[in-house]
């Protein structure tokens, strides 16, 4: 089986991630790249677990890492998403480049 | 049964001592009459328990110990140890019960205690030898003299260890014999006495409570030093009495006089007693350094192998000490000064108990003078002849003097050195006899003196008195018979011990001591002058003074006639053998030798007889004095003006009446010419050396410390803490910049920081 399409489809995936975390200025669109890399990141682990495990497909340690991975991320987003509330809150906007209060 | 109370002498100061701190802390509150109650009552108890004592100890005298309880004993004297000791019992048990007669168990067991101790430990062994070889040899003497009348009977020494220092017990215990016991009761007698004088004699001073508190403090301190079971221990009671007789000298110090007196006697006391611990501490190594007990050196003195040369030397040094403390001349000079205390402390102190502290030293430690000065086969050596020769000097400066005390106190020396020579000449007895006989009828002179005083407007001064004895008859009598029983008539106290010395002088050991014995002839008859001088001065002729003189009162006049009393018949607690063809029983005669001479540890003494045409001389001589002195100074016969016409005679009197010029010597020729130099040699030592050492270790420390602080503190270690603080702030100014606050551009830098490890991670590895 070939993993090649799988990992050109995370890669894509996670470039655009990275444009969309760079380049945004909108805080919850960074927050939705974030999970765009991630999602790659999870593709990845999914297509190496099934290429490794090929001749065992009881063994699903690499779906069950990309379970843990969605866990964490949709907790990441929940924490996320209540910190650019409140920035929300405070300064009515949740461009990301106007908080710059850990300027040194 | 009566409690063995020659287990427990240490009551007898403890509980002087109780009085001490008692009057010390209450005394203020309790009132003067409460103060002196607890002083008499006190002082009582100890005297009964010192007859008690002396008591118990003739009877065991008469009793001896034998068996096990001797061998007890022997070892406790011996101070050897409890181990060794143990061993030696259980032998001597077996010994005992093998062979049934008792004076040869005893004799039994001195040689098993030294053959058992051989094979304990080995120092105590070497002890145990010498003793059980001194001990048949002294029980042979004494057997061939008494034939056989008493075996050797050990003192009771009781000791604990006061403090262990490189495996040498410091003991603290109390030594009971018959000198010990003579001495407590003698302390005791005279002590209560004087308490009971002092009521109305300090009536109403303003230290009536010190003075009680010191009197309680002294007398505990005497106790304690007869008491002494070793050296070390004499040497804290010695200095004890030195203290307490510094603070009562002084008793009424606002006047210069007395503080300087009080000084005097302080100071003069310290020159002796240097030697008195360097002979202590040579005793100590000589008798092989284990133990400081007194016995134990006793032991080795006479035992085969003493070191006679390091001996001689100890003894001097010991001597030292008992030329200071029992005015021997040179260093007699605080005697008289120390008359400027109260009277009856004079009579207690610096007559009758604290002086012979050193001749209980010579007495105490006789092995050891009889040793190492050889006194059992010479005819002349340093002790006897600085005893016969004080004895003469302190009669002579007695005659010059007009203050009552003053004689007194000369006469005190006078006879010190009597005892002292006594002791010299080997007539142990006859020595501590007279110190016992004398301790009496000069506390009563001394008491006597002190009532004529308070009669008389407290002035001493014998031109100011006279015709006393119609005014104050109590006083008078117990007076005469105290000056009689001084100068040595028949049948008085003086007479027996003053005639035992001279006996003694003559017949010597081996041979006489005519020089002593020409010694003490001559002060037989100075005494006897001098104190009649003083007598007819005070009592007799027409009154000169201004006050108007009465008898003292009951309190003052009892202690006077006990005193007298005990003038008069304790002579003849040493009645001798035979006197001139008169012969009284066996159990009557020398009953002073009997009791109080050691048998245990003690040189084999030949003792003198009575010896008739002595006593005659002597009594003729002292009949004489008095007479003479009656004639000068009552019937105003002889060679009056004397000193104004002869340029001889002028010059005597001029040089007994500045005392030798010895206190000339010591203050403006010794401690003058030694201060000035002294002070300039040590201002120069301080200025330029301790000061040039300070200075210089001062200067060093500064410029050790201006370069410590320049080159390393300012700029090593400031550089660094300064350097490290500024390096991160510009470092930090650096790289604040890179912190801009945008999310953004950190995961540019991330991502980029991710891409290059990631090209490394494909291109180059």
């Amino acid at each position: 089986m070939l993993v090649n399409q799988f990992l050109l489809l995370g890669a894509i995936l996670f470039c655009i991630g990275v444009y969309g975390v760079l380049a945004r200025r909108n805080a919850v669109l960074v927050l939705m790249s974030i999970e765009l890399i991630l999602n790659s990141v999870n593709i990845n682990l999914v297509a190496f677990g099934t290429m490794w495990h090929v001749t065992d497909p009881g063994n699903v340690s690499g779906q069950v890492f990309a379970l843990f991975v969605i866990a964490i991320a949709a907790a990441e987003v929940g924490v996320g998403l209540a910190i650019v509330l409140l920035i929300y809150r405070n300064r009515q906007s949740i461009a990301i480049d106007d908080v710059d209060l850990m300027k040194g | 049964m009566i409690p063995n109370i020659l287990d427990s002498a240490w009551l007898v100061p403890a509980i002087m001592a109780a009085s001490f701190l008692l009057i010390l802390f209450f005394g203020k509150r309790l009132g003067t009459r409460a103060t002196a109650g607890i002083g008499i009552t006190a002082v009582s108890i100890a005297l009964v328990l010192s007859v008690c004592v002396a008591g118990q100890w003739i009877n065991r005298v008469n009793n001896p110990p034998t068996g096990a309880k001797l061998a007890a004993d022997v070892i406790a004297s011996n101070g050897l140890t409890p181990q060794t000791g143990r061993n030696i019992l259980g032998e001597v048990i077996a010994t005992t019960s093998e062979s049934g007669e008792t004076v040869a168990a005893g004799a039994g067991i001195r040689a098993t205690s030294g053959e058992s101790a051989m094979s304990g430990a080995s120092s105590a062994a070497a002890v145990a030898e010498q003793a059980a070889s001194e001990g048949s040899a002294t029980e042979g003497e004494h057997g061939g003299e008494h034939g056989g009348e008493h075996e050797s009977v050990p003192p009771i020494v009781h000791a604990t260890t006061w403090f262990t220092v490189a495996g040498i017990n410091f003991e603290v215990g109390t030594l009971v014999d018959g000198l010990a016991a003579m001495m407590l009761i003698t302390v005791c007698i005279i002590s209560l006495l004087v308490h009971i004088y002092s009521t109305e004699y300090l009536h109403g001073d303003i230290r009536f409570t010190h003075y009680y508190a010191f009197l309680s403090l002294f007398t505990a301190s005497m106790l304690f030093y007869v008491l002494s079971s070793n050296t070390l221990q004499m040497l804290v009671g010695w200095e004890l009495v030195g203290v307490c007789s510094f603070g009562l000298i002084g008793h009424w110090w606002e006047e210069k006089k007395n503080t300087d007196a009080a000084l005097k006697a302080f100071l003069t006391n310290r020159v002796g007693d240097m030697g008195l611990i360097i002979g202590v501490v040579i005793t100590f190594f000589a008798a092989g350094a284990t133990s400081f007990n007194v016995l134990h050196i006793n032991e080795y003195a006479l035992g085969g192998q003493a070191n006679t040369a390091l001996l001689l030397v100890g003894a001097l040094c010991l001597f030292g000490g008992v030329t200071s403390k029992s005015g021997q001349f040179p260093l007699h000079t605080w005697l008289p000064d120390a008359m400027a205390g109260p009277t009856p402390v004079s009579a207690l102190i610096h007559a009758a108990t604290m002086v012979v502290a050193g001749v209980y030293l010579i007495a105490r430690l006789y092995a050891v003078f009889f040793t190492g000065l050889g006194i059992g086969s010479s005819s002349l050596h340093y002790v006897a002849f600085i005893g016969g020769f004080t004895t003469i000097i302190g009669g002579l400066l007695a005659f010059v003097q007009t203050d009552l005390k003053k004689v007194l106190a000369y006469s005190t020396i006078s006879q010190l050195g009597y005892m002292v020579m006594a002791l010299g000449v080997g007539a142990w007895t006859a020595g501590v006899f007279h110190l016992f006989t004398h301790a009496f009828f000069k506390a009563c002179l001394f008491l006597g003196a002190g009532s004529v005083s308070h009669a008389c407007h407290h002035t001493f001064d014998m031109r100011e008195m006279g015709g006393l004895r119609k005014k104050m008859p109590i006083t008078h009598a117990t007076f005469l018979v105290a000056t009689l029983a001084l100068a040595g008539i028949f049948p008085l106290a003086g007479f027996w011990s003053k005639d035992e010395i001279l006996a003694g002088a003559n017949a010597g050991q081996q041979q006489a001591y005519t020089l002593m014995l020409i010694f003490g002839l001559i002060t037989a008859f100075l005494t006897a002058a001098y104190m009649g001088r003083a007598y007819w001065m005070t009592f007799w002729g027409e009154y000169r003074g201004h006050a108007h003189p009465h008898e003292s009162p009951k309190v003052i006049t009892v202690p006077l006639i006990i005193l007298s009393v005990c003038a008069v018949l304790f002579g003849f607690t040493n009645f001798p053998k035979s006197f001139f063809g008169l012969q009284l029983p066996g159990g009557v005669t020398t009953r002073f030798e009997h009791y109080v001479e050691p048998t245990f540890a003690f040189p084999p003494l030949q003792h003198a007889e009575f010896t008739p045409w002595l006593a005659v001389v002597s009594t003729i001589l002292a009949a004489g004095g008095l007479f003479l002195a009656y004639q000068y100074y009552e019937r105003n016969r002889g060679p009056h003006g004397l000193t104004q016409r002869s340029t001889v005679a002028r010059a005597g009197y001029t040089f007994l009446e500045n005392k030798y010029y010895l206190d000339v010597l010591y203050t403006d020729i010794i401690a003058a010419d030694t201060k000035g130099p002294l002070a300039r040699a040590s201002y120069w030592f301080n200025m330029n050396v301790l000061d040039g050492v300070v200075n210089g270790l001062g200067t060093g420390a500064r410029k050790i410390a201006g370069f410590v602080y320049r080159d390393i503190d300012q700029l090593v270690l400031d550089g660094i803490v300064n350097g490290s603080g500024s390096v991160s702030e510009k470092s930090g100014q650096i790289l604040r910049h890179v912190q801009t606050g945008r999310v953004q551009q950190y995961a540019a830098i991330l991502f980029a920081g991710a891409v290059v490890l990631a090209g490394v991670f494909v291109f180059v590895i």
